[in-house]
């Protein structure tokens, strides 16, 4: 029987989940676990520059690959900085698991060197989390934490290893088994209600789906494709939703909600039946919640049973995974419409197409001004869906949802529930390793990027050929853009005008900088970009006073959008 | 309109924690709490009175649920359900008031479980409203130390 240090055998646990990767950052209480980490040969371990940036980058590697990302820090401040980046992947439902040194065991509690309560900070934003107080408890704790982190719905969880744990020493074929009395996920939709839901779709004259990131993770945008064509239902999307169905689809009404397009948030409001699949009825899509899709009855389908009535009342609940759901579904209406014929929707799809024609997502070209939207849909016509876009937070994120049209899932990945600028730029990180053959692109502001730019060395040092979108305004653009319309332009702190030259701070990374100012350039410099096997920054001068419209004015019920060129002056 | 639910979770550290904090961060206020082991020693049961609506009520049921430690959750109605709390009040008998003290102490069936020279402990259990009734009546005496527990409740039958 031979006996192995714990932080051994932590890195061997990890092994057996299959972790290809830690994006992490050492320090005094994780020391053993990064001597261990030394001598390992499988697992790769990245240092990242931030550990904030580390925990974004994990999720980044979840998204983009649907594999439980890993990231690590040491205790106190380590752990601390990893907070934005776990609560950002709680909110959007991302598996990660995050490690953290902690103080001896013995000195817990008593406001050591570098002591934070990590497990009480962190309880409100994971999914579960751990203290392991006995390196024999390690083994099955790192077998739960994998087994929560991606089943049910997902989200991150926290395990906390104090030192002497990880110097202690235990059988290396300790077995690790799961122990979880009151952890059962309902995957399997109710049958009765699934019938009772596909007879009701059928009879609806104006139904909508309305799909979100759950149909992402759970894998099942193949099922919904397969749903929407055969009942001819039109798809609309939330933020994080994007990618569950093919946008240049006839039947789709892209993004909804506070900046979604017009058609969409139109078909909310005229529709008579919602299908809600994966998604949490947020108040970034529903707008003023009494207003909401008033005429319509809503069958919500969700793994997290919490979820089902929280924000909006329900005709038919359906607790389950949206791919097995959508199965059983697809199913119940083909027997159905077999024996019935297609249901009558040609004249909803006509009123649908034409809001398409009379309200496209537009901007003005009337102008020399360069507009993000140009250099957006640029891109989109030459990566097509051969990419995976990263957002940072602001214009520059509605901006790519508005103007590039996914089809695949997982290849738009962006901070919904916590909105959290800088989260962009390491999650694309996290996304070149997950995904190495793909071209991998960050949408920025110049606001978001400089909360992460240190991370360009991360990128530089591990030749990841990132390519920065950075639409730069000089400004802080989405609150200024509120500040405009709703206070006044009084421009608080928002008109930055930086003296940062964003060339010259991505070439003293090692990178490349190329800047745009004129819109003939713009379609040169992202193949330059393309064909250089290193990190790019194309730094945009973009319209200062560009603004993202539609909007929802926060408040207010979806149906009254602003318009371009009909906003308040 | 207050809701008992009775929660079994896992006899773990920092599981009462997770449980309050969750209820202090969705806004829901805890009325009462008891806590304690039961026949299964791996399995601690909560009874939790919470003052609130229907839907918020069930809301934090579902919630609860999603904790990894909670292993199964109870509405208890209070008309299928026993419901105790357990009382120690401690009352002045300075004024010669002890006889009359022990004989409200008599109709309540409380148990005398300390006397000194110028106080008398009373132990009661009973429902909330009994233990309310036989405060007020002893308040003119002069209460020195009341201390209650936490509700714990037990549904009727054979129902589980
Ligand atoms: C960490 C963080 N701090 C503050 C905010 C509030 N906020 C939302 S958008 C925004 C402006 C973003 O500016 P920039 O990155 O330049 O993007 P733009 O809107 O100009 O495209 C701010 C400050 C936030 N979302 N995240």
């Amino acid at each position: 029987m031979s006996k192995i240090s714990g932080s051994k055998m932590l890195l061997k646990c990890l092994r057996e989940e299959g972790v290809e990767y830690i994006f992490g950052y050492p320090g005094g209480k994780v020391i053993p676990i990064y001597d261990a980490i030394y001598d390992e040969k499988k697992i790769k371990h990245i240092l990242v520059r931030h550990e904030q940036c580390a925990a974004h980058a994990a999720d980044g590697y979840a998204r983009a690959t649907g594999r439980t990302g890993v990231c690590m820090a040491t205790s106190g401040p380590g752990g601390t900085n990893l907070i934005t980046g776990i609560a950002n992947a709680y909110m959007d439902s991302i598996p990660i698991v995050a490690i953290t040194g902690q103080v001896s065991t013995g000195e817990i509690g008593t406001d050591s060197f570098q002591e934070a309560d990590i497990t009480g900070i962190t309880s409100p934003i994971t999914k579960h989390n751990y203290l392991v107080k006995n390196v024999r408890d390690l083994p099955a704790t790192v077998k739960e934490a994998f087994y929560i982190a991606s089943t049910g719905r997902p989200g991150p969880v926290l395990i906390d290893i104090p030192i002497d744990v990880q110097n202690a020493l235990i059988d290396e074929n300790t077995k690790a088994e799961i122990n979880l009395p009151g952890y059962k996920p309902t995957i399997k939709g109710h049958l009765k209600q699934i019938k009772e839901a596909a007879l009701k779709i059928y009879n609806s004259s104006r139904p909508v789906i309305f799909s979100g990131g759950g149909v992402v993770s759970s894998g099942a945008h193949k099922e919904l494709t397969e749903f929407a064509r055969l009942s001819r239902i039109p798809v609309l999307t939330s933020l994080l939703g994007k990618g569950s169905f093919p946008e240049n689809d006839e039947l789709s009404l892209m993004m909804a909600g506070m900046h979604g397009t017009k058609f969409a948030n139109l078909a909310l409001t005229e529709t008579t039946l919602i299908i809600g699949i994966g998604v949490r009825f947020d108040d970034r899509v529903t707008g003023k919640l009494s207003e909401f899709a008033k005429n319509a009855e809503i069958i919500h389908i969700d793994i997290d049973p919490a979820e089902i009535g929280k924000n909006v009342k329900v005709k038919i609940p359906i607790v389950g995974d949206a791919k097995n759901v959508l199965s059983d579904l697809i199913k119940e209406y083909r027997i159905i419409r077999d024996e019935k014929g297609d249901a009558p929707r040609q004249e909803w799809i006509d009123i649908i197409r034409k809001w398409k024609e009379d309200y496209p997502v537009s901007y003005f070209t009337d102008t020399d001004s360069l507009k993000p939207g140009y250099i957006i849909e640029k891109l989109h016509e030459i990566v097509k869906d051969n990419a995976i876009i990263c957002t940072e937070v602001g214009q520059n994120q509605m901006w790519a949802a508005q103007f590039f049209k996914c089809s695949r899932p997982r290849t738009f990945i962006s901070s919904g529930g916590l909105g959290t600028m800088g989260y962009g730029f390491p999650s694309s990180i996290g996304a070149q390793f997950g995904c190495p053959d793909k071209l991998v692109f960050d949408i920025a502001g110049d606001g978001s990027i400089q909360m992460v730019s240190h991370e360009f060395a991360t990128a530089v040092v591990n030749k990841l050929p990132i390519k920065i979108i950075l639409l730069n305004n000089g400004n802080l653009g989405m609150v200024k853009q509120w500040q405009e319309l709703f206070y006044n332009k009084r421009y608080s702190e928002t008109l930055v005008r930086d003296c940062v030259d964003f060339v010259k701070l991505v070439e003293a990374y090692g990178g490349v900088g190329i800047r745009v100012k004129k819109k003939e350039d713009v379609e040169k410099a992202i193949k330059e970009a393309i064909n250089i096997k290193n990190l790019v920054l194309i730094d945009f001068h973009i319209d200062p006073d560009e603004n993202v419209f539609p909007m929802v004015a926060p408040g207010a019920p979806i149906s009254e959008m602003m318009v371009l060129g009909k906003e308040k002056k | 309109m207050n809701h008992i639910i009775s929660v079994m979770v896992e006899n773990k550290s920092g599981v009462l924690a997770k449980i309050a904090a969750l209820f202090s961060r969705r806004g829901f206020n805890i009325e009462s709490l008891a806590v304690g082991t039961t026949d299964d020693e791996k399995v601690s049961r909560i009874t939790i009175v919470v003052n609130s609506d229907e839907s918020s009520i069930e809301q934090i049921t579902k919630q609860l649920h999603k904790l990894i430690n909670v292993i199964k959750i109870q509405k208890l109605l209070p008309e299928h359900s026993v419901q105790r709390e357990l009382v120690l009040i401690k009352v002045n008998t300075e004024n010669k008031s002890r006889a009359e003290i022990l004989e409200i102490g008599n109709i309540f069936r409380a148990n005398v479980v300390d006397v000194t020279k110028g106080t008398i402990m009373l132990e009661l259990t009973g429902n909330s409203s009994k233990i309310s009734a036989f405060e007020e009546l002893l308040k003119p005496y002069g209460i020195l130390e009341f201390v209650r527990t936490g509700m714990i409740a037990c549904s009727r039958g054979k129902k589980y």
